[in-house]
């Protein structure tokens, strides 16, 4: 017969555990980094040849001025509106020539597809809040992100964000591309 | 015939605390691999603005930070936004090297793929933003993130 083994007092175990627990609770963030990523554009070359200009009809101007009003295509908004507007622009529906232009484009593994030439141009004085500002880039990336959906629906049957293969993301991006431009900062109305 | 033995002492019966520790270094771990480490004390307040349209940026080591905000000493620094960088207050003309720096830090390969994460207080106004924004274009780090809060604008809707 084996003698019994004393037992190991095990209690005091559970606090050691529990202070490396707070330990690390405390000096732990629980956040994910989330966020709205966007590409700047490259830095100006002095010796390259002008752009040519995009026509009128193709730029839906979004401005945002120092007390936080916002002016689309020289009317005064709300940011509710906005993403409505900004899908409106885009798609342009009913071909109205005051509106953009479409092109057809051969895009794999979504055939022919109108693509909008339009571009949203975000303007923004400096002294524009940037909860303000936040919130505009938040509206007009929502509207490409319907679009984006509902031809991502209507090929593939599921949403843009639900998409894996690389490939359709990527003719999708080609069919409804994340045209903003942010313009060259200056000051709209003074200080 | 066997007779059930009745408990010749009274009281309550000890509970082994012996899965007690297996519990707590249970929560441990999960802790410990869905949290990362504050690596830096801020100096300022970002407290993020809310968004819906937001990703989520996968790879945190190829990701360098920069914080604009009021700072919390507002006796000794005032309360226009200050840029931070890393461990200390910075201006405009620091991001450059801070950028090059960074960028030396990583891999050659992995370059391209970093991302500048604006962390930014929301009652900042847009000045200081377009001035490190311009100096990110001219460093060519061009890849950026303005970080939110996940979810709905408060008083969206109002105006």
């Amino acid at each position: 017969m084996a003698r019994s083994r004393p037992e190991l007092n095990a209690g005091s175990m559970a606090d050691i555990a529990f202070l490396l627990l707070i330990f690390f609770l405390v000096t732990t963030t629980m956040d994910v980094d989330v966020g709205i990523t966007r590409m700047l554009p490259p830095p100006i070359d002095p010796n390259a040849p002008e752009p040519p200009p995009v026509r009128e009809r193709n730029v839906f101007v979004v401005l945002v001025d120092r007390h936080d009003r916002l002016m689309v295509e020289g009317q005064i908004t709300s940011v509710d509106r906005l993403k409505e507007q900004t899908k409106n622009f885009l798609l342009n529906p009913t071909n109205d020539p005051t509106m953009p232009e479409k092109r057809i484009q051969e895009i794999p593994h979504l055939g022919e597809m109108e693509v909008s030439r339009g571009v949203i141009s975000l303007q923004n004085d400096r002294n524009t809040s940037y909860e303000m500002y936040i919130a505009v880039q938040n509206e007009l990336a929502a509207a490409i992100n319907e679009i984006r959906d509902d031809v991502s629906k209507e090929h593939f049957g599921i949403e843009f964000s639900e998409l894996r293969d690389q490939e359709l993301i990527d003719a999708v991006r080609t069919a409804v591309p994340m045209a903003i431009s942010e313009a060259e900062p200056k000051d709209i109305g003074g200080r | 015939m066997g007779r059930f033995k009745k408990d010749s002492k009274g009281g309550t019966p000890k509970i082994s605390t012996a899965s007690l520790p297996d519990i707590i270094f249970m929560l441990l771990f999960f802790f410990m691999v869905t949290t990362t480490l504050r690596e830096t004390q801020l100096f300022v307040r970002t407290q993020l603005p809310m968004a819906t349209e937001v990703q989520t940026l996968e790879r945190k080591s190829l990701v360098s930070n920069i914080y604009i905000g009021p700072p919390f000493q507002t006796r000794v620094f005032g309360t226009e936004p200050r840029i931070q960088l890393q461990d200390q207050f910075a201006t405009v003309d620091d991001i450059a090297a801070f950028i090059s720096a960074e960028r030396e830090a990583r891999a050659e390969a992995e370059r391209p793929l970093m991302t500048t994460s604006l962390k930014v207080d929301r009652e900042t106004t847009m000045g200081i933003v377009t001035d490190v924004k311009q100096e990110l274009r001219q460093v060519n780090a061009l890849r950026i993130n303005y970080s939110t809060a996940r979810g709905e604008r408060p008083g969206s809707g109002r105006r």
